[in-house]
């Protein structure tokens, strides 16, 4: 028995609407985030990630309401997040029908951020984001929707994230974010060798090759992907049985 | 509809809305059980939980539930423990010694080796190593999700399915009235919905097929 690899779709919102972008900018609508989430349901994905791209700051109500509407169509887990600073957001996230929650840029600027959510909900709830762009031989951590720059180190934040009490890392390369240029297999392999936790890859999904890449390469646990999927580019099926003919564990039949 | 009670108790873990949700669909309503009172007359038990073996023993304590709970179960109701459920049956566990468990079953919780990525976190497979009703029409293939990074090791007599993640460890027990499963069966797609079925048959409650 192993752990399957799971295929994670993700609906990057404006609180109410599914939203695609290149790069974290140029925003255009792209659907109904519970009609997608009923989609991807049915097709076989492994888990969901709903995310406030627009969120900074305050708790918005509608974001909340998607959280409720996606959750409904849901018989899999559902990871959100999107300006969570403090553990009582945490908890509307979570009553809302979210079994876990990511927090990003306010754990950079508060550490003790992820300590506090982890004792609370358990390690298994807590998802460190972590926006990473190459700077050299190393790479980067941006936070704000990958605005501002933190000069922190994103293998050592992430090692302290684990540290603190995060129980997983989803990672995003910001070079390969939206450019459909494949996962950045290096930086995932640096993560997910550094940290004692799963690490799902996200950014730069184009083929099917690439998610073959980054599980045995980039050595991911979880891949991430958003328009291939939203624009049928791959369908879920086609990527699994893919996958399982090259001999990566994956939930198929699902 | 059916008139059996079904209590779903609520120390406040944050899967509880998922497992109503899980039931509704399959046509059940279980009501959310916080204090005894609410637990007397029902006639099926479900305890989910996820987080930490502490914070849920500390909460039931404190809500006073520890022994309606004990009382239920050895009268003989339907229980049902999800994840933190299934650990909490047992006397103790490694995660917080300083809070007894159920002590429904013999034996104490240990941490999962680190030498897999922790916590289990994702769908994985069972071994079946005894005739099951949880498992009833399940395909044997079929992937389960978890998460969490304590389990029980010891098989003992009352598994009926195994997992492994590094060691094995019991994924499903069955001991008479007594069910329980590690993995989150509210959140295993249609393989998951079976079992959910399979413990409303075993309780008696009429539900849509």
């Amino acid at each position: 028995m192993t752990l399957a690899r799971r295929i994670i779709p993700c609906l990057d919102t404006d609180g109410a609407r599914v939203v695609k972008g290149v790069q974290f900018a140029n925003l255009r609508d792209a659907g109904d985030p519970a009609r997608l989430a009923a989609r991807y349901n049915r097709e076989g994905a492994d888990e969901l990630v709903v995310l406030d791209i627009t969120a900074s700051r305050d708790y918005r109500p509608t974001f909340l309401e998607t959280i409720e509407r996606v959750a409904e169509q849901l018989a899999i887990p559902l990871t959100a997040g999107g300006g969570i600073g403090a553990v009582e957001e945490g908890r509307i996230v979570l009553r809302a029908g979210a079994d876990k929650i990511t927090v990003n840029t306010a754990a950079v600027r508060r550490p003790e951020l992820i300590g506090e959510l982890s004792r609370e909900f358990g390690a298994q709830a807590v998802v460190l984001a972590i926006d990473a762009k190459r700077a050299g031989d190393r790479w980067e951590v941006f936070v704000r929707g990958g605005r501002d720059s933190t000069g922190r180190d994103a293998v050592a934040w992430a090692q302290e994230g684990v540290a603190r009490g995060a129980g997983e890392i989803l990672l995003t390369s910001m070079d390969r974010d939206g450019t459909r240029s494949g996962f950045d297999c290096a930086l995932t392999a640096a993560v997910s060798g550094a940290v004692s936790v799963p690490v799902i890859a996200s950014g730069g999904a184009d083929t099917i090759e690439d998610f073959l890449a980054v599980f045995t390469e980039g050595h991911a646990d979880a891949a991430l992907a958003a328009s291939i999927f939203h624009d049928h580019l791959h369908s879920l099926s086609e990527l699994k049985q893919f996958l399982r003919a090259r001999g990566v564990t994956v939930r198929w039949p699902a | 509809m059916s008139t059996t009670k079904i209590a779903l108790v609520d120390y406040g873990a944050g899967n509880l809305p998922s497992v109503e949700r899980a039931l509704a669909r399959m046509g059940a309503r279980a009501e959310r059980a916080s204090s005894a009172e609410t637990l007397q007359g029902c006639q099926a038990l479900i305890l989910p939980g996820v987080g930490h073996f502490g914070a849920l023993m500390r909460t039931l304590g404190e809500q006073r539930l520890l022994e309606p709970l004990r009382s239920a179960i050895r009268r003989g109701v339907p229980f049902l423990g999800i994840c933190l459920g299934l650990q909490a049956l047992y006397e103790r566990s490694e995660e917080d010694p300083s809070h007894a468990g159920l002590g429904i079953l013999s034996g104490t919780v240990e941490p999962l080796p680190n030498t897999a990525k922790l916590p289990h976190m994702g769908w994985n497979q069972v071994r079946r190593v005894r005739p099951s009703v949880l498992l009833r029409d399940v395909p044997e293939s079929s992937f389960f999700y978890f998460a969490h990074s304590y389990a029980m090791l010891d098989m003992g007599d009352v598994a009926v399915a195994l997992s492994d993640h590094g060691v094995p460890f019991v994924a499903a027990l069955e001991h008479n009235n007594v069910l329980a499963v590690q993995f989150h069966p509210e959140k295993s797609g249609e393989a998951g919905a079976q079992v959910l079925r399979n413990f409303l048959a075993f309780a008696g409650v009429e539900g849509r097929p």
